[in-house]
């Protein structure tokens, strides 16, 4: 089922927590919400499932307007961001919960439940635990409950806050695999909240960049790193370093740099600015071609796949670059030589008037 | 929480003895001279002082107005504290302090209030007299006196309570499609049950001790408007100590009582979570 959000508004007092946001998640797609913290992406998913009512404007199901759908009743998941498993409940009827409150005509005999939630249970691999409480799970096992719990009422769409938010490093990668391979499976509209860019990336179908309640950009992971439509993305997604200047006659006068840029034809300047990914640069000791600056090694950090280099242009502003282990190994280079570093793709943003 | 002890033994065991005489003195001493005094004739003379007709009515009014005032107060406390904790609204403020007001006012005080509402002189006093019912120095007023001066305790207890607890799992219940009541009596009150019962428990123990609010509204007609606390001063009065002590002795039992359901809860609370960190760290 999909899921159309129409020019919402969310106030809280005098802040402004979603504003004018138009949204649609097809059905089947697992989409990411992803954003800084009050960027008004949690407020959009408690808005999309009902728990939260819009100041203005529509959620559409398949089409169908949501508002005077009570939460109850639209047939949503939610996985909270703590999980929110009830405490004195063991796992089995935490999961069994959404069934048995069903009124008396529409909800299933005993042994159904029984059936239906263990194979619940078994799909999330934590049916040996039925009988255990919250309490007694760890953060992972605890998330897989309230997984269960969410999918037990046999959802239309599945929204889930900052799935993997408190759980740790090693945890998260396992879990958030585990839950794109659910996805695979299962194939539910699903939207999820994140801060972490990393996460969106890897996840989603499709990532919504969102900041100051609104949103900068929708697109593929691989769209929206490598294209972003503004620079709130940019710098928001993964490392960058930043270059401030000018855009007149057709050139961009970045600090250092100086290089063509069409986009500008006119003979007036406008401020701009441009972004270039750590990897994104090469590192050498000759200005062959030009476009690029020269720079003084600060700090090397030689382990790992990437071997970084933090750098200081002639002014002092320090920025980062990245080379492989090959490259290192041939340019050898040292702490405080010079170095010349040419972007080979820099993305140059126009303030706008 | 275990700490090294660093004061010398000899502080160590002045402090110590300084808190255990203390506590002989006032705790313990009184609570054995009021057993012993109730059974100085006997046991004999003990039960037949609390089968007398007047004590026994005591008993029974006491039983009663506690039966009445108890679930109303646990009805007042649930919504108070459900409201406080869980919704924002204008007000919150002052809706605490009030709660606390019969905390703060003596409970002479209280008394007196309901006298000036209700008795013949008071406010409502005409509209009460005309329709032949009578508040003060009767049942109802009892009843109203012992309300008013016990309804703190539950909600007191269950606002820090409720708070902690936050709003998520209610939430979680909605979204899986439970409605208001299945959301109050399946996950709402088990998670505070234990609060409840303490609550109760406390309130309870001062609706039949309470003294000073019902003894101004209740007027001291033997057999009719006596609780067990007017009672035994009644019969203190008259000098017959005997009796007296084996009434209050009642009231000490109460308290006994309290004291070992109250610790039963916390330890119980205390075991659950420190269950929940064992787990905790194991994981």
């Amino acid at each position: 089922m999909n899921i159309e959000v129409r020019g919402v508004t969310k106030k809280f007092g005098r802040f402004t927590a979603v504003d004018d946001v138009s949204l649609t998640v097809p059905a089947g797609e697992l989409v990411a919400l992803l954003g800084p913290s009050g960027s008004g992406k949690t407020s959009l998913l408690r808005i999309i499932a009902g728990l939260e009512a819009p100041d203005a404007g529509a959620v559409l199901f398949e089409g169908e307007d949501q508002a005077r759908r009570d939460v109850r009743h639209r047939r949503v998941g939610f996985v909270f961001q703590h999980y929110a498993l009830f405490r004195h409940m063991t796992v089995f009827e935490n999961v069994a919960f959404g069934l048995r409150v069903r009124p008396r005509g529409s909800r299933p005999p005993g042994v159904e439940i029984r059936a239906k939630v263990m194979d619940l249970l078994k799909l999330v691999q934590l049916d040996w635990l039925a009988d255990r409480r919250p309490s007694e799970l760890s953060g992972g096992q605890r998330q897989r409950v309230a997984l269960a719990r969410a999918l037990a009422v046999e959802p239309k769409v599945l929204l889930l806050d900052e799935p993997f938010g408190s759980l740790d490093a090693r945890i998260r990668q396992e879990l958030r695999r585990w839950l794109r391979r659910l996805h695979d499976d299962i194939r539910l509209t699903s939207v999820f909240v994140t801060h972490d860019q990393e996460e969106a990336l890897d996840v989603a179908d499709r990532v919504v960049v969102m900041n100051h309640g609104r949103i900068e950009q929708v697109g593929a992971p691989d769209e929206v790193f490598e294209h972003p439509a503004t620079p709130f993305v940019m710098t928001f997604l993964g490392q960058s370093a930043t270059f401030a200047g000018r855009v007149q006659g057709g050139k961009a006068f970045l600090g250092p740099l100086a290089v063509d840029f069409p986009g500008h034809p006119h003979e007036e300047a406008r401020p701009a600015a441009g972004y270039t990914r750590p990897h994104e640069m090469e590192v050498g000791r000759a200005e062959n071609g030009g476009g690029g600056l020269w720079a003084t090694l600060r700090h090397l950090s030689p382990a790992g796949a990437v071997v970084k280099l933090e750098l200081a242009d002639a002014e002092g502003r320090s920025f980062q670059a990245e080379v492989n282990r090959e490259q290192h190994e041939t340019l050898r280079a040292r702490v405080g030589e010079r170095l010349y570093v040419r972007p080979r793709k820099l993305r140059i943003f126009v303030e706008p008037r | 929480m275990r700490r090294a002890l660093t004061e010398p033994p000899l502080v160590r065991g002045a402090l110590l003895a300084v808190a255990l005489v203390f506590l002989a003195i006032f705790l313990v001493m009184p609570l054995v001279a009021v057993f012993a005094q109730a059974l100085e004739k006997g046991f004999g003379a003990y039960l037949t002082a609390l089968r007398e007709p007047d004590a026994w009515a005591a008993i029974r009014l006491t039983l009663l107005t506690a039966a009445i005032t108890v679930p109303l107060n646990l009805v007042f406390g649930l919504a108070a504290s459900w409201a406080i904790a869980k919704f924002e609204f204008p007000g919150k403020g002052t809706l605490l302090t009030l709660i606390d007001l019969p905390f703060a006012v003596s409970p002479v005080i209280s008394g007196m209030i309901f006298v000036l509402l209700f008795g013949r002189q008071g406010l409502l006093g005409p509209f009460l007299g005309a329709h032949d019912v009578k508040v003060i120095f009767a049942f109802p007023g009892i009843v109203l006196a012992t309300v008013f001066v016990t309804f703190p305790f539950v909600a007191r207890e269950l606002i820090p309570v409720m708070q902690a607890l936050g709003n998520e799992e209610e939430e979680a219940a909605r979204v899986l499609g439970a409605g208001g009541w299945q959301i109050f009596f399946r996950v709402t009150l088990p998670n505070v049950k234990w609060g409840v019962l303490y609550g109760v428990i406390l309130c309870n123990a001062r609706a039949m001790g309470e003294f000073g609010a019902v003894s101004v509204v209740s007027g001291h007609i033997r057999g009719l408007t006596n609780t067990i606390p007017l009672h035994v001063e009644i019969l203190y009065n008259e000098y017959n100590f005997q009796a007296a002590f084996a009434v209050a002795s009642l009231l000490a039992f109460l308290a006994l009582v309290t004291l070992v359901v109250k610790s039963l809860i916390e330890w119980r609370a205390r075991s659950v979570a420190s269950r929940e960190e064992h787990v905790r760290e194991a994981a």
